[in-house]
């Protein structure tokens, strides 16, 4: 994958991997003679992310994408697979000062805004946790200054840091949440869906204000997410992720205006638009497999309009293209698949 | 400082839930006869109208006087005597002392002890979880008497004789503790195992907290409002354990008697017609019971959202 300047991304990662074992207990295995059950939620996903880039990565429900976040702020263990954060192995990280100094670095926004923030604390000490968890700042004067000061960036009172959670609106809470991500000067911010529990009116406020920070902090986002939209509207570059696995990776304009994978093309087509009104959609066929026995070769051939006998045999594995996407498909390779180019504004 | 303490009193009278108490008069007559107990029996060393701990002052002559009001009773003794000269009254504000002595120590250590292994339970989860819960199934499959009985025995049995009557009352409040604790386990790993999986608990996971002081700062006071309701009615429950072990003699030592002894002390002349010797430590034991369980269950309505 190019990264500019060809210089270390902010985070890669490499073949990774997320199992859960989902078997029945030990005794019910025995007796009723089932198997011991795996749900392959990540099932090797590779991808860089560039200092200052915001990466997003969209999916339907139960695609993997939220697990991937959790994977990266170390919420799960890899099943396999690697995460280097600034160029060092994750993994390697053994004592708790060495995770510290990286953990201080990524913050994780969340998506429900009703229980990301502990309902017994007031505002002030959510934000201050991890000033005081990481032993930022000394004194308590001065962690009550800075609360202030994150407070005003994320757009509310330094008074409001007395109130408790309850007493906010959803995108007010979600404003608490990112200024307690902010909170340990972080360069990374991992967000799991931040604006989808929002109306759609304070969902462009959160975005715009994610936006204004990234400027102003040079943050590096990867951002989870279904709405195209949303993703559309804040993203430098997009993973479409089936299954566990990536379809499709490409620079947002190129990935809008032409979508090869046809996983990609049938989920732009759900984007209602009146511009199209005349074209003829592919309809989502189908629902999306069950991750415990997927399908064989290509996850996607049983919804794919163009699945042939190779897509059903063999595991695609992703190509690199001229323009800079890297996709998944039997199909984008042997170049059987008509082009499909829409109009950009179609999302925006 | 000040004014943010008249803040929070405001609010506290202001709230929800000391609107449902008013609208309750049951609570509220509940409450009351609650507090004059605790005040008859936290004061009475001082007020009690007799010391019946002190045996140079106790006068034979005047045992097994019946009640003031009765024709042979003296007005010095209100509620009458029993076989070895003591007031009765006073000795129930005394035994009162005792058995709620007793029933606070109990329910604090169940509490303790149970909350402690839910947390852990819920929060860590797998093997710790099923070993706990385990353990705790096969403590529940004891009726609580039984392991409180058992504990009592083997007391008596290691321990020399006067070392246990000193200890006695340790010896009860340990047993009935370790005979209730399975409750407060059971309902705080259910609620923390809900609370685990929030996302602020998440959050304070990415930031690298250690689990102990998730545990700690995050969940426990999220768990505790059921535990609030749990040890209100098991401080019932423990008065009522302690007066039973007690009845069967296995309970705190006849030289400070509790409202069990007493009832048992009582009941060998319930017969000779000495009724008031176990008829009226027995109604002050069934009055504070009572009471205590009513505000138990206002407190469990008050608190459950669903019935609101």
């Amino acid at each position: 994958m190019a990264d500019a300047g060809g210089a270390v991304p902010l985070l890669r990662v490499g073949g990774l991997k997320r199992y859960f074992d989902v078997s029945a207990p030990l005794l019910n295995r025995v007796l009723e003679r089932q198997p011991r059950l795996t749900l392959r939620a990540v099932d090797g996903v590779d991808f860089a992310i560039g200092r200052g880039e915001t990466f997003s990565i969209v999916g339907e429900s139960g695609c993997g994408k939220s697990t991937v976040a959790r994977l990266i702020v170390g919420l799960y263990r890899p099943t396999g697979g690697s995460i280097a954060f600034d160029g060092v192995d994750m993994a390697r990280l053994r004592t708790r000062r060495e995770l510290a100094q990286v953990r201080r670095r990524q913050q994780m926004i969340f998506q429900d805004p009703y229980a990301s923030l502990n309902p017994r604390w007031r505002v002030r000490d959510i934000i201050a946790e991890p000033i005081r968890a990481f032993r930022l700042i000394d004194g308590n004067a001065a962690i009550l200054e800075r609360v202030g000061e994150l407070l005003r960036h994320v757009g509310l009172a330094p008074a409001d840091g007395e109130k408790y959670p309850h007493e906010f609106s959803g995108g007010q809470r979600q404003r608490i949440s990112i200024a307690r991500a902010l909170a340990s000067k972080p360069e990374f911010l991992v967000c799991d869906e931040p604006t989808s529990a929002l109306d759609v009116s304070v969902q462009a406020q959160i975005l715009n204000l994610m936006k204004d920070l990234q400027r102003e902090f040079k943050l590096t986002y990867l951002f989870i997410s279904h709405n195209l939209a949303v993703v559309y509207h804040i993203s430098d570059k997009v993973a479409v992720m089936y299954l566990g696995r990536i379809a499709e990776v490409a620079p947002t304009r190129t990935l809008f205006s032409r979508p090869r994978h046809p996983y990609t093309r049938m989920l732009l087509d759900t984007i209602p638009d009146l511009d199209m009104t005349g074209r003829q959609r592919t309809p989502v066929a189908g629902e999306v497999p069950n991750p415990i026995n997927p399908p064989s070769g290509c996850s996607f051939h049983p919804r794919c309009p163009f699945a042939a006998d190779r897509c059903r045999a063999e595991r695609p594995e992703p190509i690199p293209l001229a323009d800079g996407a890297l996709v998944a498909c039997h199909g984008v390779e042997e170049g059987r698949l008509p082009e499909d180019v829409r109009p950009l504004k179609a999302v925006s | 400082m000040a004014l943010a303490y008249v803040d929070t009193a405001r609010r506290a009278l202001d709230s929800d839930l000391f609107y449902s108490f008013r609208r309750s008069p049951a609570t509220v007559a509940a409450a009351v006869v609650v507090l004059v107990y605790f005040f008859a029996a936290g004061l009475a060393p001082w007020i009690a109208p007799h010391n019946t701990y002190d045996v140079a002052i106790l006068d034979l002559s005047n045992a097994f006087l019946p009640p003031a009001w009765t024709a042979s009773g003296k007005a010095q003794f209100l509620l009458g005597t029993d076989d070895q000269g003591r007031d009765v009254l006073s000795t129930i504000m005394l035994g009162a002392r005792v058995s709620l002595m007793v029933g606070f120590a109990a329910v604090l250590f169940a509490a303790v002890l149970g909350v402690t292994l839910g947390l852990v339970s819920g929060y860590v989860g797998g093997v710790v979880d099923a070993a706990i819960m385990r353990v705790a199934d096969v403590m529940l499959s004891f009726p609580a008497i039984l392991i409180a009985l058992l504990i009592d025995g083997v007391a008596r049995g290691v321990l020399p004789r006067d070392l246990h009557t000193r200890v006695s009352v340790y010896v009860l409040i340990f047993s009935i503790g370790l005979s209730t604790w399975v409750q407060y386990a059971r309902t705080v790993r259910a609620t923390t195992m809900v609370e685990k999986s929030k996302e602020y608990v998440q959050a304070a996971r990415v930031i690298g907290l250690h689990p102990a002081l998730i545990m700690l700062r995050h969940v426990l006071p999220n768990v505790l409002g059921p535990v609030l309701v749990i040890a209100t009615i098991g401080l019932a429950i423990a008065v009522l354990t302690e007066a039973t072990l007690s009845f069967l003699g296995v309970g705190v030592p006849p030289t400070q008697p509790s409202l069990g002894t007493l009832i048992r002390i009582g009941n060998n002349f319930l017969f000779s017609g000495e009724w008031w010797m176990t008829i009226v430590p027995g109604a002050a034991l069934v009055v504070l019971v009572l009471s205590v369980n009513l505000l138990g269950d206002w407190l469990r309505d008050a608190l459950n959202p669903k019935l609101r």
